[in-house]
């Protein structure tokens, strides 16, 4: 440290030709300011009626773009101006992915709740329902049913594939598994419907078959590969050094696997499986194709249309009959309905993740 | 001697549990195989009826299957192309603001926003679409029309209720983001830190810093995200199907009420009613949007996994 | 309890790779064998295969033989799951299952073989193996803990006592010290010296003063190269090694001119 010379200020010569801490912030909230006071002029003179909020805010972060690269530019030079500039981009991108989200959620919550409050929404079917009235509980039942089935099929199989890749495969049987499950993931759900339909029409030769078990089938499709790939991530993180502890105990290979690996890695696991739940239970194209739609309750999966939540979303609004808002409500109720499934599945599953995974190594 | 004999009746017991489930676990991987041939087969076996339909069969004006085919699958790579132009600098805008930008408490925590965006059931997107995203649009678009109608693809006239294939690429590019971004992020994570530091030694910024090691080191990473991010908007269907206003036919403008609907969509909108020989064509149509996003994906892993045996960053 | 080992011209490859070649020696019952040599001279490869732990690895497999008591371990048509069982092994570092408590950890390969057995019984073999790895003191009032809870050197010593409870002819220990302080080490040290009394045990170490201070017989590797064979150079008394090799390289080696 030196002493500095009396009258002169303290500075660092490192600090020269830099803007200060929080230039970028004063930055932002003056184009904020100068954008909102051009809007209170456009609605103070007339030719807007409200004042425009997100115009405000679009068209001040624009300004800021503008004006801090500028600053930068003639403070800082060319380099750091085009560093604030990006960090100025990469933000605002994060900042538009959230618009739609909070957007679609606000909306969801206050066009849905009306309807989705209705005693009868949980109660009762949209059997011999015109106008008004009814609600959802067949949609609820049909989307229990069809996915709990899919999920009892494609577990057990996605489970045991995802041991196969990680614990016996080797080879091109192995490679080819790995590469078509990345693949499959990528299968439009549309697609899946069409599959199942191809499929059962011809099993039954009926041009016109729709029932839940199709549905099912269509949702494993899709199902599947999601379990595969999350499940394998997850046997992949079990140390080697563990199975090598119990084979030295002279524990067969499959014993070692269903008690050490498994056990070891089941949060995971079971995250994954409901974040793959999470991903089936909202699909509408192929229990549109294969399920089809209807207005009464079903517990028979083997026989008849039967009605899902997403279906039922899509239906509602498709189908508009006489006071056609009625309708617009239960769909908003319906998904409002789902998003809560979807959510609650979500942060269920990251919970599991974060209490019940074993804190492997010191 | 004992041990011999212990040896043997343990060998023979032992053995079967190992046997099945080995083949229990072999046999679940090969069907997940034969799923997807299975896929493949019975959509075949039963397009061929469509492959052989005579023009009675379509609506008027339309000859062949391939005509019927030809403004649908135009219009399945337009929207998804539109999506893909808006998605992919908005999600390596996000995928770097979360691996480069954000403070590291909050990074994972912003990732998981953004995968929240992933699970929204398309059907809400769709409801969303038509509810709130395509009457909030309308105005800009008259305004669009009427400041820029002389650039070819904003041409009028205007659609009186926004439900524009722009307005549909708008929502499959929201689809998408999370895909995208997904990809993006981990590739940008795993960038060699020795690299950003030798950048950052030299006395780059930060910006710099991402133009001379991140986006070198993840453009495959980029180009295979973008691509099956291609896959699930060519694939989309409802809330294609809810939002647009269609009329099959090859349609540039942006705009107008006069919107080429995907293969997608338009099976959601005549599955319900068709029957005979049109289930047959829908099928049909299913399985060229089968093959098409097929080839996508396919093509899209071959990058993903050539990079991952050269890169060494695993 | 304890058994010799014969080992033959054994050959042990990584796919192509050729790691070990052409190693001949005999292991007696009842005595500590101390492998050491150079990184990569191939010790902890040949003690892998003393138990068929070798082979786990994919494309690794191994050419002669491995006598236990006059029974070939790499004959036609031997388990090698049995093999594993009369041949126990401890790690280089400290592998207890995460899962499991204490006490589970000891009866593991009791337990996963899916083998019934009384309360009485299990307590009884909990605490006999517990004590057997000098453990039982420090961990009796906290049976049902997780197995992850405790230090580096209880953790090597729990493997121990999952290793013994299995009650095994011989043990190998794959460098059984090197994560640990030296307290720990030394304690199992001491343990090493008691088991022999029960046990044939190997040990590889990197450490000469611990192979000096636990080892009957010590057998000296060495690679000529990168990618060359791992070989035996001598087998001999542990004294006699160190003091008097026979071997230039052994001499070398032990006095700490190279490696």
């Amino acid at each position: 440290m030196s002493t500095t010379t009396v009258g002169a200020p303290l500075t660092n010569s490192l600090t020269a030709g830099k803007l200060p801490k929080h230039t970028s912030l004063a930055v932002l909230a003056a184009s904020w300011l100068v954008a909102g006071a051009v809007f209170l002029m456009l609605q103070l003179s007339g030719a807007s009626e409200d004042f425009n909020i997100a115009g405000t805010l679009v068209f001040g972060t624009v300004l800021y773009g503008i004006a801090i690269y500028l600053l930068s530019y003639f403070v800082e030079g060319v380099r750091k101006a085009k560093d604030r500039l990006v960090t100025a981009l990469v933000t605002a991108a994060f900042v538009v992915a959230l618009l739609p989200l909070v957007s679609l959620v606000v909306t969801t919550v206050t066009n849905g709740l009306p309807a989705f409050l209705t005693p009868t929404f949980f109660t009762s079917s949209q059997r011999n329902v015109v106008g008004a009235g009814g609600g959802a509980l067949h949609a609820v039942v049909g989307t229990l049913l069809i996915t709990g089935l899919a999920g009892i099929i494609s577990v057990p199989i996605g489970l045991l594939a995802a041991i196969y890749l990680t614990e016996y495969g080797r080879g091109r049987l192995a490679r080819g598994i790995t590469f078509f499950v990345d693949v499959m993931t990528g299968i439009p759900s549309i697609v899946a419907g069409l599959f199942a339909f191809a499929l059962f029409s011809l099993l039954f030769d009926d041009p016109g078959i729709r029932f839940g078990f199709g549905g099912a089938i269509a949702l494993c499709v899709l199902m599947i590969p999601v379990v595969v790939r999350s499940s394998e991530e997850m046997l992949k993180l079990v140390p080697n050094e563990l199975r090598e502890a119990a084979y030295a105990l002279g524990v067969p290979k499959w014993l070692t696997i269903v008690k050490v690996v498994l056990p070891t890695s089941i949060a995971g696991i079971i995250t994954g499986v409901m974040i793959s739940i999470s991903r089936v239970i909202g699909e509408t194209a192929p229990l549109l194709i294969i399920s089809g739609f209807t207005a009464s309750m079903n517990y028979n999966l083997f026989s008849e249309r039967m009605m899902t939540l997403p279906v039922f979303v899509y239906n509602q609004y498709a189908n508009q009959g006489t006071d056609a808002q009625a309708y617009i409500d239960r769909a908003w109720a319906g998904a409002l309905t789902l998003i809560l499934i979807v959510m609650v599945l979500n942060g269920l599953a990251r919970l599991i993740a974060k209490i019940f995974s074993p804190k492997l190594g010191r | 001697m004992t041990t011999a004999v212990d040896r043997d009746a343990l060998r023979t017991t032992q053995r079967v549990g190992d046997r099945v489930f080995s083949t229990a676990t072999i046999v679940a991987g090969s069907l997940i195989l034969a799923v997807l041939a299975a896929v493949a087969i019975f959509l075949f076996v039963q397009s061929i009826p469509a492959f052989l339909a005579v023009p009675e069969d379509f609506d008027p004006g339309v000859s062949n299957f391939w005509a019927y085919v030809w403004p649908l699958a135009f219009g399945t790579l337009w929207s998804a192309l539109l999506a893909l132009i808006m998605a992919i600098p908005v999600a390596i805008g996000i995928a770097l603001f979360i691996s480069h930008y954000a403070p590291r408490k909050v990074s994972q925590g912003l990732g998981y926003i953004i995968d929240l965006l992933a699970a929204v059931p398309s059907v809400v997107f769709g409801l969303w679409g038509i509810g709130v995203l395509a009457p909030m649009l309308q105005p800009f678009y008259s305004t669009l029309v009427e400041w820029f109608g002389w650039f070819p693809l904003f041409a009028g006239p205007v659609s009186g209720t926004g439900r524009t294939i722009f307005t549909v690429a708008i929502v499959l590019a929201v689809m998408v983001l999370p895909i995208i971004t997904a990809i993006s992020r981990e590739v940008f994570l795993q960038t060699p830190v020795l690299h950003e530091e030798a950048a950052l030694a030299l006395g780059a910024t930060r910006w710099e810093m991402i133009t001379m090691a991140v986006l070198p080191f993840g453009r495959a990473g980029i180009i295979s995200a973008a691509m099956l991010g291609l896959g699930r908007a060519l694939g989309e269907t409802m809330a294609v199907a809810m939002v647009l206003s269609p009329s099959p036919q090859v349609i540039f403008q942006l705009l107008t009420s006069q919107n080429p609907t995907t293969i997608a969509a338009n099976i959601a909108l005549n599955f319900p009613e068709a029957h005979g020989v049109g289930v047959n064509i829908l099928l049909a149509t299913g399985l060229i949007l089968f093959v098409i996003t097929l080839a996508v994906n396919m093509l899209a892993r071959y990058i993903i996994n050539r990079r991952k045996a050269f890169s060494g960053a695993n | 309890m304890s058994k010799r080992i014969e080992v033959t011209d054994l050959n042990a490859f990584y796919g192509k790779f050729l790691a070990v070649e052409g190693v001949s020696l005999t292991i007696e019952p009842r005595s500590v064998t101390a492998f050491i040599g150079p990184s990569g001279c191939g010790k902890s490869t040949l003690l892998r295969t003393l138990n068929r732990m070798h082979e786990v690895i994919p494309g690794a497999y191994v050419e002669g033989e491995v006598l236990i008591d006059g029974n070939n371990l790499y004959g036609p048509g031997v388990d090698p799951v049995l093999v594993r069982r009369q041949v126990g092994m401890v790690f280089q570092r400290p592998n207890p299952f995460p899962t499991m408590s204490i006490q589970d950890n000891v009866l593991a390969g009791v337990k996963l073989n899916n083998r019934r057995m009384s309360k009485g019984d299990a307590d009884d073999l909990t605490e006999k193996s517990l004590r057997g790895a000098n453990l039982w003191n420090e961990v009796k009032d906290r049976l049902n803990g997780p197995g992850s809870g405790l230090s580096g050197g209880q953790q090597q010593r729990l493997c121990i006592a999952r290793a013994i409870a299995v009650e095994p002819d011989v043990i190998l220990m794959d460098e059984p010290c090197s994560a640990l302080d030296p307290i720990s080490t030394l304690a199992i040290e001491d343990l090493i010296e008691e088991m022999k009394a029960d046990y044939t045990i190997v040990i590889v170490t990197h450490n000469m003063q611990q192979a000096s201070r636990v080892s009957d017989r010590t057998a000296f590797f060495n690679i000529a190269g990168t990618g060359k064979p791992g070989k035996l150079i001598e087998y001999d008394d542990t004294t006699t090694i160190f003091s008097n090799p026979s071997v230039q390289s052994t001499e070398d080696y032990v006095s700490g001119r190279f490696g």
